[in-house]
């Protein structure tokens, strides 16, 4: 507390007390400021981010599939892959002790084939996605900011390939391209960066006026240093979030790809065991041990996806939290 | 009997991190036709007040004393009887009152919503009434057909005015009316009220932030600070030679023009004003006081009186010291 | 050091000729087809302007008036239509370079600053931009940080190096604001009403710290504000604006408590005061920069034309034909109207407040 005084002498310094100001934690020198700032800034995110039901949940089901797709070769031999392996039982055979998810045509177990499926499946959802992510970011961001003509020319061009219907387009580049991982992950690509283009080209013109931005204009800076400074941390976890939510699609829609007999007839995936299975009538014959497991397995990948994209999305969009 | 007699408001919040009281204890009359300025900073309180006074107020706000309008206690009335004393007796302007209105609605059948609403009249007459009424805060009564966007800042507020004055209440409330207005309509406005306040022998209880405005229309002023009434009394006695430090510092920040001893020399508090979170002990204004000394941060001061009609909470007034003039 | 003599003939620091900036308006599609002109607002008409070295000049008006657009453009955030600025007396080349020089500090602290940024970061923004205060350089960033707090009343600078700005209240975060503007050193500080979002008890404190930045570190600054209290408390000299032109301008003491220009009259008039709302003010909005009138283009609300003093005096046809220009009317004191160039002319003094 001050030394009281009557009379407050005029040309005293003028002194802020930083008494209420929580006292940090301040290192020596400014790179040890961005990385404090920065992993303050994580915890907090995590901190929050715990607390939500939903988004652990999403959590806990990822890491497990994320698991279950690197430890593959541990948890099963890639060797039941093969048709001709010695370690092949008995054809169209039910669950049993051995094959705890049956066998399919081949007397592979379905198990085997889920396991390693996740990893053909994930991998194409994230390589699809990161492409569409990377796409749509530098036109929304290079759209949003610089405006005037490059601004319409762009979102004109977003449009058009908004419009572009996603299975004749996988249709046509197949016939023309041939069935294989990289086709489906340049129609998933092409197809899904649009929304984020125009997602980001909304947060950006939002940011671009605001005070701040123009402090920093007004400071000197130039167009880099506002683009990386201000505009894209501030579009990132917004970008971060919806990219999630891509993931989950991309994986769906490769999905629906392989079953529909466009995708790589050589890689194990969960949309190409649903597609032997359907073509060896499993649906008709009853074999429901075929269809489920990677059927599931697609559904609780997407919904764990979903589900922490929602989580992120309510953390990072200040207008969705509760008060 | 005063029109509006308030004892002993007091409003706690019920938060996550506990209870945060936003009014601790605040008492104040406003007889028939007198108009009482409030005035403080953010987190003061005084918004909480208005909406206390018209039990406005959310379900986790907890809300203790008396409100008595005409004798009755506003908050110990049943909801129907609430509702036909809500702008029939006291009505309100609120703050960004201007963006209050309904931008696909025409002006004229938003005035006349509240005529209608209290049953004074159906709704063709109500039209005739809404005409009146903008023509007495100035404005043709033609423009009832127009839409908000179609008029400026200082013709909606003369909008939010007509309504407050539609049911023909004995006090009006009015929350930072001028605020958010360029100093040029701000007088306009100021002048209206004054106008009006007159003809129609109105009570107001006008709340700013901007003291010099009140002193302009105001015949008593209270100053309240962390949820309480620092100093009241006569306005004009108030503003020019203020019994409480905060009400001196406060002054100091609107200077009179030409006025050689601001020139060059502003003056100023350190601090902020406490957030009703933290709100110091004793005085709660002693950690920013110039004066302060041992007893403050122990001693919670009453209102005292202060000579001229004023009473200050601040312990010198209480062993009698003149703080003095504006510094 | 107390402030430079009015009638101190040096070179202007910062001088604006002849200024020009106008703002399009937006046409929908089917007006531009029918050949409509898109409404043009002369935000700023024709302005000159001087700033000295280690002065406060006041820049006020009414919302619309220009002030704050003429504050941006020589922040070189709006490109003027026609008009030079000038720096040092030379027109204005390298546009980062006059931005170590030349800073602002903003109305709203809070929207100022980046919420993502510790306060550290937001004051060494100016510095890394520049690429100063390398381990080389006299200064190292981290010493230039914690001066440019220090010189803004956050004592000690330390303690608030890895706070963000919500943590802080109203008024430290205008010191940080005014941090960020320090920390490079400049010589003219551009304040766009920086105290008028800040509760009242706290602008005292921050009027003075720009004050004492004045005295101590002999920065010019040119202060937009509409509060004419303001301009008494920490300006040297007053400007008062109308429409995008200057209409009066000269020391402070003198333009606030004998005005020559009506409509500095009139500003004056409504800064509030005990004793009444009698005095005369102007009716109507704030006028429209998209409809300049013709002649003086305060004519149409100013009131010595409503009352008729200005065709007693005969010069009510020149208040509505004749534009004009401000005109000298005592010791660096110049204002824009005819009728006081009339009765200056005949003797009679205009009359005072």
């Amino acid at each position: 507390m001050r030394v009281p005084e009557l009379q407050p002498k005029g040309d005293a310094p003028v002194f802020v007390d930083a008494g209420d100001v929580p006292p940090p934690i301040a290192p020596k020198n400014p790179r040890a400021i961005t990385w404090a700032r920065r992993k303050r800034s994580f915890l907090r995110i995590w901190a929050v981010y715990r607390r939500n039901k939903m988004g652990m949940w999403g959590l806990y089901i990822l890491a497990f599939f994320i698991a279950v797709a690197i430890f593959a070769p541990l948890i099963a031999s890639k060797e039941g892959l093969d048709p001709t392996c010695a370690c092949t039982g008995t054809p169209f055979s039910p669950p049993s002790l051995h094959f705890p998810f049956g066998t399919d045509n081949y007397g592979r177990s379905v198990m085997t084939l889920t396991i390693w499926g996740s990893r053909i499946s994930l991998v194409v959802g994230l390589v699809a996605t990161l492409i569409s992510i990377v796409i749509g970011s530098l036109i929304g961001i290079f759209a949003g900011y610089r405006g005037g003509w490059s601004e319409t020319a762009l979102m004109r061009l977003t449009d058009w390939f908004l419009v572009i219907p996603f299975l004749p387009l996988a249709i046509v580049l197949v016939s023309v391209l041939g069935r294989s991982l990289a086709v489906i992950i340049i129609v998933i690509g092409v197809t899904s960066w649009p929304s984020t283009a125009r997602v980001v080209r909304a947060q950006v013109l939002s940011v671009k006026t605001r005070p701040y931005v123009e402090r920093s204009r007004a400071l000197g800076a130039g167009s880099w240093h506002l683009i990386g400074r201000h505009i894209l941390p501030n579009v990132g976890p917004l970008i971060f979030a919806n990219t999630i939510l891509l993931i989950a699609i991309a994986i769906l829609s490769e999905s629906a790809l392989a079953f529909l007999g466009l995708g790589d007839p050589l890689s194990i995936s969960w949309g190409t065991v649903l597609e032997f299975a359907f073509g060896a009538g499993a649906a008709g014959a009853g074999q429901w041990w075929w269809l489920i497991p990677p059927g599931l397995a697609i559904v609780f990948v997407v919904l764990a996806f979903t589900m922490c994209g929602f989580a992120l999305d309510e953390i990072l969009n200040p207008k969705l939290r509760e008060r | 009997m005063s029109l509006l007699s308030v004892r002993d408001l007091t409003v706690t919040y019920r938060t996550q991190s506990g209870p945060v009281p936003a009014v601790r204890g605040v008492s104040f009359d406003i007889d028939r036709g007198e108009v009482l300025g409030m005035a403080g900073e953010s987190g003061c309180g005084k918004s909480t007040v208005v909406n206390a006074v018209m039990r406005l107020l959310p379900p986790k706000a907890q809300v203790t004393g008396e409100v008595l309008l005409s004798g009755e206690d506003v908050l110990k009335m049943k909801p129907g009887r609430l509702r036909a004393v809500r702008w029939t007796e006291a009505a309100v302007i609120f703050q960004g009152a201007m963006h209050a209105l309904n931008p696909v609605q025409r002006i004229g059948d938003q005035i006349a919503e509240a005529i209608v609403i209290h049953g004074q009249s159906g709704e063709r007459e109500a039209l005739v009434r809404v005409g009146a009424l903008l023509e007495q805060v100035g404005l043709p009564p033609r423009r009832l057909n127009d839409y908000p966007h179609e008029l400026s800042g200082g013709q909606k507020q003369r909008v939010m005015i007509a309504m407050a004055l539609a049911c023909s209440p004995s006090l009006v409330i009015a929350d930072e009316p001028t605020t958010a207005l360029d100093v040029m309509v701000q007088a306009q406005v100021l002048k209206l009220l004054n106008e009006l306040q007159h003809e129609l022998g109105l009570a107001i209880l006008f709340i700013t932030h901007d003291l010099s405005v009140l002193v302009e229309v105001c015949d008593q002023l209270a100053i309240m600070y962390a949820g309480k009434i620092v100093e009241e009394g006569p306005s004009v006695k108030v503003f020019g030679q203020p019994a409480h430090p905060y009400t001196s510092a406060l002054a100091g920040a609107f200077p009179a023009i030409g006025d050689h001893r601001f020139r060059l020399a502003p003056s100023g508090l350190g601090g902020d004003p406490p957030q009703p979170e933290a709100i110091p002990s004793g005085c709660s204004f002693h950690p920013r006081c110039p004066l302060a000394f041992e007893e403050c941060p122990v001693t919670v001061p009453e209102l005292y009186p202060a000579g001229d009609g004023r009473r200050a909470a601040c312990l010198l007034v209480e062993h009698g010291a003149r703080v003095g003039a504006q510094p | 050091m107390s402030a430079p003599a009015t009638t101190e003939v040096g070179e202007p620091v910062l001088e604006v000729r002849d200024l020009h900036v106008r703002f399009q308006g937006r046409l929908g599609l089917g007006a531009g087809l029918v050949g409509k002109k898109a409404v043009e607002a002369r935000a700023v008409d024709g302005v000159n302007l001087k700033l000295f070295p280690g002065e406060v000049l006041a820049l006020a008006g009414e919302s619309g008036c220009g002030k704050t657009t003429l504050a941006r453009t020589i922040m070189g955030l709006e490109k003027p239509r026609s008009g030079q600025i000038l720096f040092e007396g030379k027109p204005l080349a390298d546009l980062k370079k006059y931005r170590r020089r030349v800073q602002m500090v903003f109305q709203d602290p809070t929207a100022a600053l980046n919420p993502r940024q510790t306060i550290y970061e937001s004051v060494a923004e100016g510095v890394r931009i520049h690429g100063i205060g390398r381990a080389s350089d006299a200064l190292t960033e981290e010493q230039m940080v914690a001066r440019a707090l220090s010189r803004a009343g956050l004592r000690p600078p330390e303690r608030f190096y890895l706070n963000y700005p919500h943590e802080l209240s109203g008024g430290q975060r205008q010191r940080v604001v005014i941090a960020g503007a320090l920390v490079l050193d400049p010589e003219v500080i551009v304040a766009d009403e920086p105290v008028s979002s800040l509760d009242a008890s706290v602008r005292g404190e921050i009027l003075k710290l720009l004050l004492g930045l004045r005295n101590d570190l002999d920065i010019a600054m040119l202060v937009v504000t509409h509060d004419l209290g303001l301009a008494w408390t920490i300006a040297d000299r007053v400007a008062v604006m109308y429409l995008g032109r200057i209409v009066e301008i000269g020391p402070a003491e003198d333009v606030l408590t004998r005005p020559i220009h009506p409509y500095t009259e009139a500003l004056l008039n409504v800064v509030p005061e005990a004793g009444g709302l009698d005095r005369p003010f102007l009716s109507g909005e704030p006028p429209d920069p998209t409809r300049i009138p013709d002649g003086c283009r305060f004519h149409p609300r100013c009131p010595e034309v409503a009352s008729g003093a200005a065709k007693a005096a005969g010069v009510e046809a020149k208040c509505t034909g004749e534009d004009l220009g401000l005109e000298r009317f005592r010791v660096e004191h110049f204002a824009a109207c005819h009728l006081a160039r009339l009765r200056a002319a005949t003797d009679t003094e205009p009359s005072d407040v």
